[in-house]
């Protein structure tokens, strides 16, 4: 049984070894921590805001974007965008929106897990928190281009505003509005937590390769002998 | 190893920052202001130079400038005379704001054209049956609290049929008039208690009360003026004419009032110019009004303690006379609820000084302002040392109140206070401002400093918040009735000349000539700005802008429906960029038809407008607003509905067509 544990979570940390380096064994485990935490707080956080600039609105017109909502002058906005025929803000990413309170938590206790698993798997369990960030960004930009590209041709400006993709970071231009795409607090939590678990990774990988390769040799020479 | 950590963390918030706040930076500079050692550049000499600019000039155009996209430092609110409005105008630019409808219908605000809000405001102004769509508004107070403008609500009386309207200042539009059943002029109003819990107003030209029929030769048995004490419910921003009530006064012709405030609060002041009991008819040999009611040497400051008077009323002391609660004027006397004191000849203001100590008569026909002192007034008061007039009221012993006079020039009218100590008096026959010391308790102390041309014919002035207890001083307009060669001719009827001073310094000056082409204000009040706190939109898209509360007829975008019941028809519209919904309202010749739009806007200035053509139907429907009108399909035919107000591109798509079927 502990064997087939052991060949599946990785060899344990033996009590005197623990005891003596103690330190070394903490830090991959305290740095999924906090990356873990970084990614809870992220859902009370704004991901990512579109502010659009046009003369008539000095002070601008923004959406911002949470993982579960929208917020902001998104009534203003579905208001001018049905002139170019565009589909209402709250209809895109619903399915996202649904699930991705409990998505960034599963992501997060799987995270959480890899701290008990001690060989090559456990990168495996990090991988879906280490991606969150670019799976946000490439998610909205299917989204941005599928309500760019699907404009209801019997608007009244279809003539003049043909289909689009607007940017998902950085400027953009449609019709007398400049359009400005920026991360917000949330998403640049959730790469700092993608750059801890790289650091993470590193001391994992320092702390239980000596002792997974010691297994290895071990059972190798058990083999042998 | 902690150390590492912390380390990490840092070097992540660090990095996201800077990623965070680099890219987007390509705003344009922003202009520097000038400084005094650079001095204004050549250019601008250069203009000044060209256009004959002198250095008061120059003084008084910086001084006056708003810049683009910058805000005025005060609100002034105009009354508009026989315009029936009030204009509300930024100072010191001078610029007009808006020009808030009251009395009279104004079709740009969709005030009294069609919108049932507006008809049920105006008709509650309407006298036996008479439709009035006119008023002469003349003396506007704001709303106080503790003797300072809170900012709130706005008051304005219409003196041609005696009536009061509230306006309420988060959203500048008239919510209330009521109409005074006993009186069909007066002039007296409005001025607020120091915690805007009455309106004061009192007539002007005596009638019998409720203006029934009485021969002139009645004038002195009969005819009779009062003091109405509007009370005022803040928290539902209305006036209550149940719990308001009056104080009968002889027919003297009272002019203007003014409240007590803090050492006279409870008492209230008001002057009278024809004490003669002159009753005209010029034609029939008698002396013409204007001569009449100028015999004699003084008339009657009247002072009245309305708090008293409120106790009589509770106590079940008063007469109702039409519905209204009356002092009678035995009661009065008996009750220590009014007394008299000898004035210079028709006098126009009497002011209250921000202490509350002193009242400033200003003498009109007399070249003095005479200043009484309400410790004096109490101490006679309470000494019992009096004559009486023909109606049996105390007249208090001129000498016995009076604290001092001054001699300003001909024709003091009205008088306000800086936050120096100093009294600011229109001249009106030197056209001119006189500003003196007050001198409290000591009469020799009371001096004229300066005196000011303004342009021509001056009538009230409003000093910046110069009528609190606590004036702003810095500015002054001069409400001119006659602007002569002030402005480039308009035709005979000429704009009045609302002239701005700036008295912060020595000498004043001058600094702005306003044209005002849309009513001849009588009085303002100036308020600071960041005292005022207007919505942007409504609070709630399906607003009732009268209740101030969510409207029963709001109408979400989706649930727009015609429904017939009979040739009863009921429409259920939304207006929103760039569309009426519904575009096709079919109806038959005949039917009553009532038709709510809803402006299902939220964004600032998104504002639609409606007219339906044939139909006499003008509407405003601001952002968040429910509005209804009704109207009997007279005429059949195919009539176009349109939003009036450039709303956007496609604003002329935004139209409808009524199908009237013969």
């Amino acid at each position: 049984m502990s064997t087939d544990m052991d060949k599946i979570l990785g060899p344990r940390v033996p009590a005197d070894e623990l005891k003596e380096h103690r330190a070394r064994y903490l830090t991959p485990t305290l740095i999924f921590a906090v990356a873990a935490i970084l990614l809870v707080i992220s859902m009370f956080l704004p991901y990512w805001s579109l502010t659009l600039h046009a003369p008539q609105y000095p002070q601008g017109l923004t959406v911002t974007a949470y993982v579960n909502h929208l917020e902001g002058d998104v009534g203003e906005i579905d208001g001018l965008n049905h002139y170019i025929g565009m589909r209402k803000l709250d209809e895109a990413a619903q399915f996202e929106k649904q699930v991705s309170l409990y998505g960034i938590i599963g992501v997060a206790l799987l995270m959480l897990a890899a701290v008990f698993v001690h060989n090559w798997w456990a990168a495996l369990l990090v991988l879906p928190a280490l991606g969150l960030p670019v799976f946000f960004i490439l998610d909205l930009q299917f989204w941005l281009a599928n309500f760019g590209q699907n404009l209801d041709p019997t608007a009244p400006l279809s003539s003049s505003v043909k289909p689009f993709v607007p940017p998902a970071l950085g400027m953009g231009k449609i019709a007398q509005f400049s359009t400005d795409a920026q991360p917000e607090i949330g998403l640049w939590l959730a790469i700092g937590a993608s750059v801890l678990i790289l650091i993470g990774l590193y001391f994992h990988r320092r702390a239980y390769k000596p002792l997974a390769d010691a297994q290895k040799q071990a059972r190798a020479e058990n083999k042998g002998g | 190893m902690r150390r590492i950590f912390v380390v990490l963390l840092v070097v992540v918030m660090v990095a996201s920052i800077a990623a965070a706040c680099g890219g987007g930076d390509k705003e344009t500079p922003t202009p520097e202001a000038v400084n005094v050692e650079g001095g204004l550049p050549a250019s601008a000499m250069e203009i000044a130079s060209a256009r004959g600019l002198t250095p008061d000039d120059i003084n008084a155009a910086l001084k006056t400038f708003v810049p683009s996209g910058k805000m005025d430092e005060y609100m002034l609110f105009l009354s508009g005379g026989h315009s029936g409005n009030v204009i509300a105008v930024g100072v010191p630019s001078m610029r007009i704001m808006k020009n808030i409808a009251v009395f009279t219908p104004e079709s740009w605000q969709g005030y009294g054209y069609g919108s049932k809000e507006s008809e049920e405001i105006l008709d509650a102004g309407n006298v036996n049956g008479v439709k009035i769509r006119m008023g002469d508004t003349h003396h506007p107070a704001l709303s106080e609290t503790g003797g300072d403008y809170d900012g709130q609500y706005l008051f304005i009386n219409d003196k041609s049929s005696a009536r009061v309207a509230v306006i309420d200042l988060r959203d500048f539009e008239t919510k209330q008039i009521v109409k005074d059943p006993l009186l069909i002029s007066q002039h007296g109003s409005t001025f607020v208690t120091p915690n805007t819990d009455y309106v004061i107003q009192a007539s002007q030209y005596g009638t019998p009360l409720g203006w029934d029929y009485a021969p002139i030769s009645e004038y002195k048995e009969k005819y009779r003026g009062t003091i109405t004490m509007w009370k005022f419910d803040r928290e539902k921003g209305r006036i209550i004419p149940e719990e308001s009530f009056a104080i009968e006064v002889p027919p003297y012709w009272q002019d203007l009032c003014d409240a007590g405030k803090l050492a006279s609060d409870g008492w209230g002041f008001c002057n009278s110019f024809n004490s003669e009991l002159a009753t005209g008819g010029v034609e029939e040999g008698n002396p013409p009004f204007e001569a009449g009611v100028s015999q004699r040497d003084t008339d009657y400051l009247h002072i009245f303690n309305w708090k008293k008077a409120a106790e009589v009323v509770a106590a079940g002391k008063a007469e109702t006379i039409n519905g209204m609660q009356v002092i009678r004027i035995p009661t009065a006397v008996e009750e220590g609820v009014l007394f008299l004191a000898p004035e210079p000849k028709s006098p126009h203001g009497v002011d209250v000084t921000p202490d509350g100590k002193y009242m400033v008569v200003a003498g009109k026909l007399d070249p003095h302002v005479t200043i009484y002192a309400m410790d004096k007034i109490q101490k006679a008061i309470d000494a019992g040392k009096w004559t009486t007039d023909d109606f049996g009221i105390p007249v208090l012993n001129f000498d016995d109140v009076m604290m001092a006079q001054v001699e300003l020039g001909l024709g003091p009218l009205h008088t306000q206070f800086d936050d120096k100590g100093n009294a600011y008096t229109s001249l009106f026959l030197d056209s001119a401002v006189a500003r003196w010391k007050l001198g409290g308790d000591d009469p020799a102390a009371y001096q004229l400093l300066d005196k000011l041309s303004v342009q021509y014919n001056i009538g009230h002035i409003s000093a910046a918040e110069g009528d609190t207890v606590s004036p702003d001083g810095k500015y002054l307009v001069a409400l001119n009735k006659w602007a002569v060669d002030r402005f480039p001719s308009v035709g005979p009827l000429l704009p009045q000349n609302e002239q701005l001073l700036d008295i912060s310094g020595n000498p004043m000056q001058v600094i702005y000539d306003m044209p005002m082409g849309v009513g001849e204000p009588h009085y303002a009040q100036m308020i600071k700005m960041d005292k005022l706190h207007p919505w942007d939109v409504y609070p709630q898209v399906g607003w009732d802008p009268v209740a101030q509360a969510p409207s029963e007829f709001a109408t979400a975008a989706g649930e727009e429906k015609v429904v017939r019941d009979g040739n009863e028809v009921e429409v259920w519209m939304t207006a929103v960029r760039s569309h009426l919904t519904p575009e096709h309202v079919q109806i038959k010749k005949g039917d009553h038809v009532t038709w709510h739009i809803t402006n299902i806007e939220t964004a600032k200035d998104a504002t639609h407008g409606f007219q339906l053509g044939g139909y006499n139907i003008s509407l405003s429907i601001e952002p968040g607003e429910t509005t209804t009108f009704e109207f009997d399909a007279v005429n059949d035919g195919t009539y176009a509905y349109y939003c009036t107000e450039f709303c956007s591109a496609l604003h002329l798509e935004m139209m409808g067509y009524m199908l009237v079927e013969p």
